[in-house]
């Protein structure tokens, strides 16, 4: 499986990070380094083997489904990059 | 008392119970060696005044007619990953420039209630990925040991680089680390310090900057075994805000260290035994077997016979996991936001964030792991390595069922490294640092790394030692069996 530059540049914009067009190249080559390291992967009989969800026996707790917490605003706004009249500001998403 | 900074938890613990010296003399002795250690930037974030604070109301404590708890009065590091409230905690990113959270981790606050004092924040890889300390926004921490003469400056190691060099050289009797592949246990073997990783769910994630939250853990990294005992408890437990977080009763691990494993079954897994390993680290590692066989231990070989795919199916969950938990820095809630240029909408506003706020380093895991996640890739990648993990973790159980109760394996492929050496070798090459760590945490099990030798260049190297799940008590008294044995007690000359 060998990546593309259209592929990387799919892939950069999924992970919503700016790659300019001539960084893809590279990108792309670090790409199937690594992919291809992984692909040793590829060796292991893994039939009937379940993937793992819990490394520990243990499952998830769970708590009663109700409020725990609130009337924070200010606290949840303080790290903010931009915060006005009590919400997240951002740039407009509706037209 | 002199070079009080230059003491162990346990030390300093009794000295301050004898009342031969104060948490607050202990602190500024700390404070001292911090202020002149600049040359290693292993402090990123500098807190005196709450550490001043916190010493004197440790001070009270110690006076007052109830026990003190176990930490009371002794000054440590945190790592940048942990939140601490009202100080910066950026997991050594760009990204989360400028953030101070409003609550304090889990880890953090055990510690705080156990009267542990806070000296400030440790530099680290940036969230957490890397092996040597190069990737972190506030540049490399150093290493305080050095090749014989040579003054190239070496990694600590990472991504817990700067606790490694704090307490190495002395800034701080102890700190927290974190250890995703071997963040913990590579940067302890790479600078003659212990670290522990403990069985998943021993020490609550709540609050900790997530990297990988199925292989995520915290532990303590200490001048000794015994320091490292008494540090895990306390930031140790249960806490219901962790729903992985294992709710089962913290033991006494200090009261474990008997120094005493007669009977004990120690396996010498044959797939650690690499090629092209370092002839100082084969010896290194049968060096610790005779010792533990001295103390009366059994040793039998094991095998492990999934290890080799270990670390290539850790590239493909640690991504994954960090593409998802990464997803959250999107310059709204925190942290940096990029300029935007007229016209730029939120996809814009996003992508840019990104871009300048993530290293290299971090943007290629991200990218990588969105790539496994990705339609179509799913199964062929992330899926068949879930399932590789399972064979990793029942190579685990099989062995234990057989009755053994510990592993050891060497900590790390060869000693510290100069920085910048690795820079132009493939990522890959990078990776291999964590061959030996990395299982351990793909099966959620206890590990130590303990420093037992020095190889020719002057530097210190490691052995691991590898536990049941729950079973730390057991795994630090093999621990201080050995850490005893090999009398390791070298230090770096001072030079910075």
């Amino acid at each position: 499986m060998s990546i593309d530059e259209n592929t990387a540049a799919r892939v950069a914009k999924l992970a919503r990070i700016k790659v300019e067009p001539e960084a893809l190249p590279a990108l792309a080559q670090e790409f199937n380094k690594i992919l291809g390291f992984i692909e040793q992967l590829g060796e292991v009989d893994i039939d009937g083997v379940e993937p793992m969800t819990s490394v520990t026996p243990q499952r998830l707790l769970r708590r009663a489904d109700v409020v725990t917490d609130g009337d924070q605003q200010a606290a949840v706004l303080s790290n903010a990059p931009d915060a006005r009249e009590g919400f997240f500001a951002v740039p407009k998403v509706v037209e | 008392m002199s070079d009080l900074n230059k003491l162990g938890l346990a030390e300093a613990r009794d000295a301050l119970r004898r009342g031969d010296t104060t948490s607050k003399e202990l602190t500024e002795a700390c404070l001292k060696a911090i202020e002149g250690a600049g040359a290693l930037n292993a402090f990123v974030h500098h807190t005196p005044d709450i550490a001043m604070a916190r010493a004197a109301e440790a001070d009270e404590r110690l006076k007052g007619s109830e026990e003190a708890p176990a930490m009371c009065g002794l000054p440590i590091g945190i790592k940048d990953l942990f939140c601490t409230k009202g100080v910066p905690s950026q997991a050594g990113s760009r990204i989360l420039e400028g953030f101070t959270p409003e609550y304090e981790s889990t880890v953090s606050q055990n510690l705080k209630d156990a009267g542990a004092v806070m000296l400030g924040k440790l530099n680290m890889d940036e969230f957490a990925m890397g092996s040597s300390n190069e990737t972190s926004v506030y540049g490399n921490a150093i290493n305080p040991w050095r090749r014989g003469n040579e003054d190239t400056p070496l990694t600590p190691g990472g991504s817990s680089g700067g606790s490694a060099a704090a307490v190495a050289a002395d800034l701080c009797l102890a700190a927290t680390g974190t250890d995703t592949g071997g963040s913990i246990r590579q940067p302890a073997a790479f600078t003659g310090t212990v670290g522990i990783k403990p069985t998943y769910g021993r020490c609550s994630r709540w609050g900790v900057v997530a990297f990988a939250s199925s292989l995520d853990q915290a532990g303590p990294m200490t001048k000794s075994v015994r320091d490292a005992a008494i540090m895990l408890e306390a930031m140790a437990g249960f806490d219901a805000k962790d729903s992985t977080s294992a709710d089962l009763a913290v033991p006494d691990f200090e009261a474990a260290l008997t120094g005493d494993i007669r009977g004990k079954k120690i396996g010498i897994p044959r797939e650690y035994r690499m090629d092209g390993m370092p002839d100082e680290i084969e010896k290194l590692w049968a060096d610790g077997t005779a010792m533990l066989k001295d103390a009366g231990a059994q040793i039998v070989d094991i095998s492990l016979p999934h290890t080799k795919y270990a670390l290539p199916a850790y590239y493909v969950i640690g991504p994954a996991e960090a593409s998802s938990n990464l997803a959250r820095y999107d310059g709204v809630r925190y942290g940096h936001r990029a300029k935007l240029d007229a016209g730029d909408g939120i996809t814009e506003m996003y992508e840019k964030t990104r871009a300048e706020g993530f290293g290299p380093e971090v943007q290629r895991r991200v990218m990588v792991g969105t790539y496994v996640l990705s339609a179509g890739f799913y199964d062929a990648y992330y899926n068949r390595a879930r399932r590789v993990r399972t064979l990793i973790k029942q190579d685990f159980d099989r062995v234990f069922a057989d009755g053994v109760d510990c592993i050891l394996t060497p900590a790390t492929p060869s000693a510290a490294f100069g920085l910048g050496e690795m820079t132009d070798a493939d990522p890959i090459k990078m990776y291999l640092n964590d061959v030996f760590t990395i299982t351990v945490n793909l099966a959620g099990l206890p590990g130590i790394a303990v420093p037992t030798g020095i190889d020719r260049q002057g530097l210190p190297i490691a052995l691991q030692l590898i536990g049941r799940p729950w079973e730390e008590a057991d795994l630090l008294s093999s621990a201080y069996v050995l850490e005893q044995a090999a009398g390791f007690v070298a230090k770096p000359d001072k030079w910075w």
